[in-house]
This record gives structure tokens, sequence and C-alpha cells, in this order.
């Protein structure tokens, strides 16, 4: 049965068009699961808001017996434990996208910029772990003293450094947080910094700069904006980080003004409450604090993507 | 002859310059230190507490009952294959999909444009939010936990993964390939599937593995959907032994058989994903160089 | 003035373009009009006001400094523009009498008849045979045996056969340059198009095989209609029988090749020939 060529062509149109749709709709099903997910939570969430209205976030309150809940707390210990990570990651994955974009020889490149993506695929929970059982040992017996005789010393900030050498607390799950991040922002950053045109450094190099020089001036100015939409990504993964967190934040349902004091996060509230929440304002509450959690991320992961768009058309590469 | 004079150079500043580059780049290098410091205190710390628990036990027993002695780890070892299994199953062929969509009709749709960008969002989405979702829309409407829900719970993380590596690698196609075989008369999707897809398939491939990787280590969505199950099971209608749960609720305990088994599975889940991802890599980059 | 529905009628009766050229010997027939051609990429004409005719059993070549316009001309009779939004064509195209550039018209259809090989060799990832197979499986259904014919018949006539023929289960990234671009053609030649266009088919190769290529280009003008775009004039000059030379979008000479490179009629024709500018 040999079909003439205009017939296999009409036949082939009806594929095509059944090959648009189909893809389409896979396509459809994750902008689906997103607004799915804001409608599903907000629905959960709304008993608890519309009982304490919107000071449900400025409340500390945590009672579960009681039935009044406010979630400033593990706001708070979010924003807290998140903006710490930062200041500590991005200096530490700025130069470490330094040495592997400028200093490191050619040859070791590849085996040392397979080991910080392996850094980034190890799983959160073992980072809990590690930091739990490994990390907080050393961090209370040495670190925390050696803080508290230092910085804690000086006026005014000192407050932050003073309180018991737990070891868990807000300080510590900053820092294993920062360790978390790191390599996530490292590999955004190296990409970024591989998209300067070489032609651009050695115009640079030409005239006698520094390598150092080369970097602040040349290549840092020309990608700022995807290293900032870089940072921003970063912030985005440690504002929704649970287990390295929930092991050594201390679950404490109070803020304190020290770092050392122990306190909890959005996330780690939920993993360690949700499992036995009763239903009612405790769960609604719970979903409550997941849906900030959610808007929170979607800001600011939105906020980085278009930084990163707009570097894009900027320069004309994909990143 | 002697060194010519540039007499116009400041000696004091250049010897400044040269300092703060010197300075620059050491912190550099420390920084770099400081991160491999990282990585191999963590898996010097995994190999020195989870090596002695491997023996045949971990892997033929499954996990002992609070306060009795000895066990392993086979029910959540097979649960979690179960899991990361169908997951793979579900979310493959909707992310390679998507991202074909987004390849072949992304430059011409609104729609496409806005997926891509939620896509990447939903790449970097906090995953314990996504687990209480799969809660309120599957476990709670069905009253229990189940495998299945934590299927879909990891599902929804793994697809944006398989979406944006899809979507990259069919892009790195040449165009010139693609116009060649449009230039033979091929419909679209022929020229999607038998030689776009077959031209990046290792890529597609790498992006595949990436993501199971990624979910085999997530503890959070399977805490309130697949649970965890002390005993062995295969029935995903039900709650589902996991690794990372299990790691999880032995960690925190007090007992010691308890703890010595998390260190052990701890090594076993980080030996997989890094295992898999070595693999994805080695294997995209032959396939590009062959 | 055929349609390209005959053509499915002269399909069926076998032999494609030959049963037409022996009829036709007296009569030129013009398997491609343009007329009024004009080209955009978004804002900027790459094409203004191109007419010219292709005619059947003859090999037409495009000259022209870069930039010129070549490779867009050459791109519009197979309509391989349509694949990116922002690029529009206006005008008339006549393909035996039938406006291509009408709406509605099967690009898949038209891109059967018309047969492209490019720049660069775009072997597909997949077997020797299979490269072949693939084009020709679009619209043909032929046994396991009519299709061993007719890939053995195709790489013959792209001159790999003697090459190819232990290994056509290799893919077909494992040939060389030169033999990858000789599969592009075996390739667009198997599927029986009534008109072949080249690109530039030669200016990634070697030597040699530059010169082999343009061997087949001799040999496929008896049965094909060939359209060949070239940055190299003596390359036009020894292969084609009429020769166009463009310039910034502009059609400014068209004519038998002998007399174009011999005796130009325009002054800008005589400047790029002669080596003057280009």
């Amino acid at each position: 049965m040999n079909m003439t060529r205009s017939q296999i062509a009409k036949r082939q149109r009806f594929q095509d068009a059944l090959f648009q749709y189909s893809t389409q709709f896979f396509a459809g099903l994750v902008l689906l699961a997103l607004l799915g997910i804001i409608i599903s939570l907000f629905k959960d969430a709304w008993p608890a808001l519309s009982q304490f209205g919107f000071g449900f976030f400025t409340s500390t309150e945590w009672d579960i017996v009681g039935g009044e809940f406010g979630g400033f707390v593990p706001i708070y210990g979010t924003i807290v434990t998140s903006f710490i990570a930062l200041l500590i990651a991005v200096p530490l994955s700025f130069g470490i996208a330094v040495f592997l974009t400028e200093i490191c020889p050619t040859s070791l490149r590849r085996p040392f910029g397979t080991a910080v993506e392996l850094l980034a695929a190890v799983p959160s929970i073992i980072y809990g772990m590690f930091g739990l059982f490994f990390f907080v040992p050393p961090f209370a017996e040495y670190v925390e003293p050696a803080l508290a005789a230092t910085l804690g010393q000086i006026p005014v900030i000192g407050i932050l450094f003073s309180g018991a050498f737990n070891g868990i607390g807000i300080l510590c799950a900053s820092l294993i947080l920062a360790m978390m991040i790191l390599p996530f922002i490292t590999s955004i950053m190296r990409d970024v910094f591989e998209i300067v045109p070489p032609i651009l450094k050695e115009s640079a190099y030409g005239i006698g700069c520094t390598t150092w020089e080369v970097i602040c001036r040349i290549v840092l100015p020309y990608t700022s904006t995807g290293v900032i939409g870089g940072i921003m990504l970063g912030l985005g993964r440690a504002l929704g980080e649970t287990m390295a967190v929930t092991f050594v934040i201390g679950n404490a349902h109070k803020i304190s003004p020290s770092l050392f004091a122990a306190g909890s996060s959005i996330a780690s509230t939920l993993a360690n409450e949700f499992g036995e929440a009763e239903a009612g304002a405790h769960l609604s509450s719970l979903f409550a604090l997941g849906l900030a959690l959610f808007l929170i991320t979607l800001v600011i992961l939105s906020l980085a993507k278009f930084m990163l768009i707009r570097m894009e058309k900027a320069k004309g590469v994909k990143t | 002859m002697s060194k010519p004079k540039f007499s116009n150079h400041n000696p004091d500043l250049f010897r400044r310059r040269k300092l703060a580059n010197m300075i620059g780049l050491s912190l550099s290098i420390s920084a770099m230190a400081v991160g491999m410091l990282i990585l191999i205190w963590i898996l010097a710390v995994l190999f020195y507490k989870g090596f002695s628990e491997i023996d045949l036990e971990i892997f033929t027993m499954n996990a002992p009952a609070p306060g009795s002695e000895g066990g392993g780890l086979l029910n959540a070892i097979v649960g979690s294959l179960l899991l990361v299994g169908s997951c793979t199953l579900i979310s493959t062929p909707i992310g390679v999909m998507a991202g074909i969509y987004l390849t072949e009709y992304g430059d011409r749709s609104r729609v496409a444009g806005i997926t891509r960008f939620i896509t990447d969002i939903m790449l970097s989405a906090p995953s314990i939010v996504i687990g209480l979702f799969v809660y309120a829309i599957f476990v709670a409407q069905i009253k229990h936990f189940s495998g299945w829900a934590g299927t879909v719970a990891l599902a929804l993380i793994a697809v944006p993964v398989i979406v944006r590596t899809t979507e990259n690698m069919l892009r790195l196609v040449p165009s010139t390939l693609r116009e060649a075989a449009y230039a033979l008369g091929a419909p679209k999707w022929k020229v999607s599937f038998n030689i776009i897809l077959r031209a990046a398939q290792s890529g597609v491939m790498t992006g595949i593995l990436l993501a199971i990787a990624r979910v085999s280590g997530e503890t959070a969505p399977l805490l309130f959907t697949a649970l965890n199950n002390q005993f062995f099971s295969i029935n995903m209608n039900a709650p589902m032994a996991n690794l990372p749960v299990t790691i999880f609720q032995f960690a925190m305990s007090p007992y010691e058989n308890w703890n010595g088994l998390a260190w052990g599975g701890a090594l076993l889940i980080t030996m997989a994903v890094l295992t898999l991802n070595i693999l994805a890599r080695v294997v995209f980059r032959e396939k590009v160089q062959g | 003035m055929k349609s390209m529905f005959d053509l499915n009628k002269i399909d069926a009766q076998g032999g494609g373009v030959e049963n037409t050229n022996k009829q036709a010997h007296q009569e030129t027939v013009n398997v491609l009009e343009v007329r009024n051609l004009n080209f955009y990429y978004g804002k900027f004409q790459g094409l203004k006001d191109i007419n010219l005719n292709i005619e059947q059993g003859k090999v037409t070549a495009f000259i022209g400094p870069s930039g010129c316009g070549k490779s867009t001309l050459l791109r519009t009779l197979n309509r391989m523009y349509d694949l990116y939004p922002g690029q529009r064509a206006e005008g008339e195209i006549n393909f035996f009498g039938e406006n291509i550039l009408a709406p509605g018209q099967d690009l898949n259809l038209l891109r059967s008849r018309i047969g492209m090989v490019f720049q660069k060799p775009t072997p597909f990832p997949m077997s020797i045979y299979e490269n072949i197979a693939f084009g020709v499986r679009l619209y043909e259904n032929l046994s396991r045996s009519e299709m061993d014919e007719r890939v053995e018949w195709a790489l013959k006539k792209a001159a790999l056969w003697n090459e190819a023929k232990d290994k056509l289960n290799q893919s077909g990234l494992s040939l060389s340059g030169g033999q990858q671009q000789r599969l592009c053609i075996a390739r667009g030649v198997a599927v029986k198009p009534s008109v072949i266009l080249l690109d530039e088919p030669t200016s990634a190769l070697d030597p040699i095989s530059t010169g082999k290529v343009e061997e087949l280009v001799h040999e496929l003008k008896h049965e094909y209609t060939i359209a060949i775009v070239t940055h190299n004039m003596q390359q036009a000059a020894r292969v084609s029988d009429y020769t166009a030379y463009m310039y910034l979008g502009n059609l400014v000479e068209f004519g038998k090749t002998d007399e174009l490179f011999i005796k130009p009629k325009r002054k800008e024709t005589e400047d790029y020939i002669t080596g003057r500018f280009g």
C-alpha cells in the first residue's frame, strides 16, 4: 500500500500536531505543579492565618497546648542563619572560583572542579550528621570560647557571642549551611567567570595589570549581574535547607540576642513537629510557615533568575 | 647595556600592587584549601564511622527494633531503590518531553518562556515544602502514608532537573544537523526524536543520572509522604522504608547499634550519590570525545 | 508547466526527472522561477528584488563576496529560513509553476523535492546505512532488499561506495571530513529530489575531497538540477552552466558562465572577477 507523497505529508502534519500538544502537556505539568503548591498550601494555612491574622508573622508565641502560634521565631532563625551563611560562603566561593579560573594550572582544573561539584552532591543529611557529631564538639570546645574571648569583648557586637558554649545553635547552623551552599555558589560564579571573553582579560594583562587586578577590575564588573544572581540563588537554597540545619540548630522556640543560643528555622520546625502535629491550629500554623517559606524563596529565586537572564541578554551568552 | 629606566614608573605604587596581588591570590588559594578540607573531612568522617558498619549483615537484615541488637538496613535499601526507581520511571518521560517542548517550540511561545523560568525556580525550591504539598493532596486524602506519595514528591524534585539538562543538551546540538534533517523533508517529531535526541542522548542520560543522584539523598520530601517503615515491605501503597529517613531516625536515637547503622547508611548513600555523579560525568565526556 | 502534485504521477512512472528531460529537449524548462524576491532578517533587508530562473538539468552557481546574500537566496528555495522566527520572504518563487512562498504550502513535502547539502558535513548520529535510509523511509515504503539497492545506488552516485561498502553499519561520524560530505550528498541524492541545493559544499574540505565533490557535481547534473553557492570563483567557473553574481543583496548579473567570466556585462561583475575587491 503505497501512499502518494502528499498523503504521507498530510499524515506527518497530523503527527506533528500531536507531537506539539503532547510535549506541551508535559511542560504544562510543571506550571501546574507550582500553582498547585501555592494554592494547596494556602488552603491549609488559611485557618491559622484567619485566626491569627497578619500578627502571625510577628508573634513569638508557640504554645502547642494552648493553641497560640506565631511564626516569628522560625522566620527569624531562617533569615539569620541564611544571611550569616551567605556572609561566610560568598567570599570563600569567590576565592575558589578565582582559583579555578585563574590560578589553577589547566591540567588540574578538571579534578579540582569535579571535587567542588562532589561537595555539592553530598546529601544534606550527611552534612547534618557530620555537623552534629564531628563539627559541634570542636566548635563548642575551641571556637566558641575563642570567639567569646575576642569578638565577645567588643561592646555592642559582643552580645552576639555571649552565653553558654553548647556548640549547637544559630551560629553553628549557619556554618554548616555555609558549607552546604558553598559549592553551589562556587559553580555559578565559575560558570559566570568563564564567560568573560579572553581577549578582554588579555587586553588588561597587556597593559601590565596583575592577576588580582584583572579579576577585580575586569572580570567582576563584567559578570557582576551574574554573580549577584548566583548569590541570590545560594540564598534561596539556604532558606529552604532542612536536614543540615535541623541537626544542629537546637530547636528552641525562642529568640536570643546571642548567636550561640539555640533557635529554630522554618524548615527545622516543620521537620520536627509536622509528623505529630494535631489537626487544627497547630497543623495549620505549620502550613502557614511552609507557605511563608515557599513564597519568600519564590521571590528571591525569581529575582536571582531575572538577574541571570539580564546578564545573558547583555552579554549574549546562556548560563 | 644597562636596564632601561622607566622614569615615569612609581616603584612604591608597583610594590603595593604586587603585594595586593599576592595577598589576593593567596587568599584565593586558601579558600580552595578550605573547600578541599571540608570535602576531605566529611569523607574521612564517613569512612571512619561508617566503614566498619559495612558488612554482609547490613545488606541482609532488616532494621532492628528499638533496643534490640544487631540488624541491618535491608528494608531501607530496598525501599529506597523502589522509591528512586519509580520516581525515575515517572520523571524521565515527563522531563524529557518537557525539555523537548522547550527546545523545539520555546523560541516562539510565551508559555514556554514562563515554563522555563518556573522550572529553574523549582530546581531550588525547598524540598520540605514539596513534601508538605504532596502530604496535603495525597496523604491527607487517602488518610495514610504511602510509598507512591513519596514517589510523587521525589518526582517533583527530579523533573525540573531533567527538564533543564535535557533542554541544555538538546540546544547544544548544532543547528546544521537540525537543518539537514528538515532539508530531507522530515516532520518535526522525527527530527526531534530520531536526530536531535539521538545526537544528545549521552548528555540527556547524564541529566537523568544527576537527577537520580539528587533524589537519592533527599530526606525532607519523604518525611511526610512515604514516612518510614520498620519492616520489610514492597507495598508501595503503605509507608515505605527508605535510607534517608531511617538514617535520620537512627542518628538521633540513643541506641548504639542504631547510631552505627545510621553511619553505615550514610556512607552507603554518599557512595551511591558520588558514584552516580562521577559516572554521569565520565559517560558524558567519553561520548563527547568519542 | 507542471505542478508539484503532478510530480507524484511522474514518480509513479519511475525515473523522476530523467523522463521529462528527454521530452523537453527542445524547450528549456525552468524548475525554479524567482520573481521579485525580497528577504528580511527582522528589519534588515538581505535580498532586494531578485529575479532569475533556474533551468532544469543545469548547474547554476551563485558567487559574490561575504554577506552578499547568496546563501540567503539558496535557503529561500527550500524555505529553510522558515525554521527561524523573524526571518521572512516576500515575492514569488515558482517551483514547476507553483508558488512555494504561498501560505499553506507543505514544507516537508517541498523539502523532499528540493534537497540541500550544507557547508559543514552533517552526518546523522547513526550508521552510514541508516543515514541514507532515514531520508528514503520518510516517503517511500521499501523492502529490505530494495533499500539495500537504494543505499548502494546513492553511495555509488556519491563516489563513496567503494570506501563505505564494508562499513555500512559503522557510525557516519567515523568517516573523514571529505567522506562525510559525500555521505551527505549521497543522502540528498537517495531521496531522488528534483533539485539539489549545495551551500558552499567544499569550503570545509581539503583540496582532494573538493576535487572529488566537483566531479560529483559534473556527473549529477545529468539527472538533477543543481544550484550551488560558492565563494570560490574558479569553482563556479569549473562546474556551472549559469552563474549569478550578487552583491549586497542585489542580483548584479546573471548569465551563462562562459559569457559572464569572459565578458561580464556589468563593471561590478568585472571588478569582482578580476579580484579588484572581495
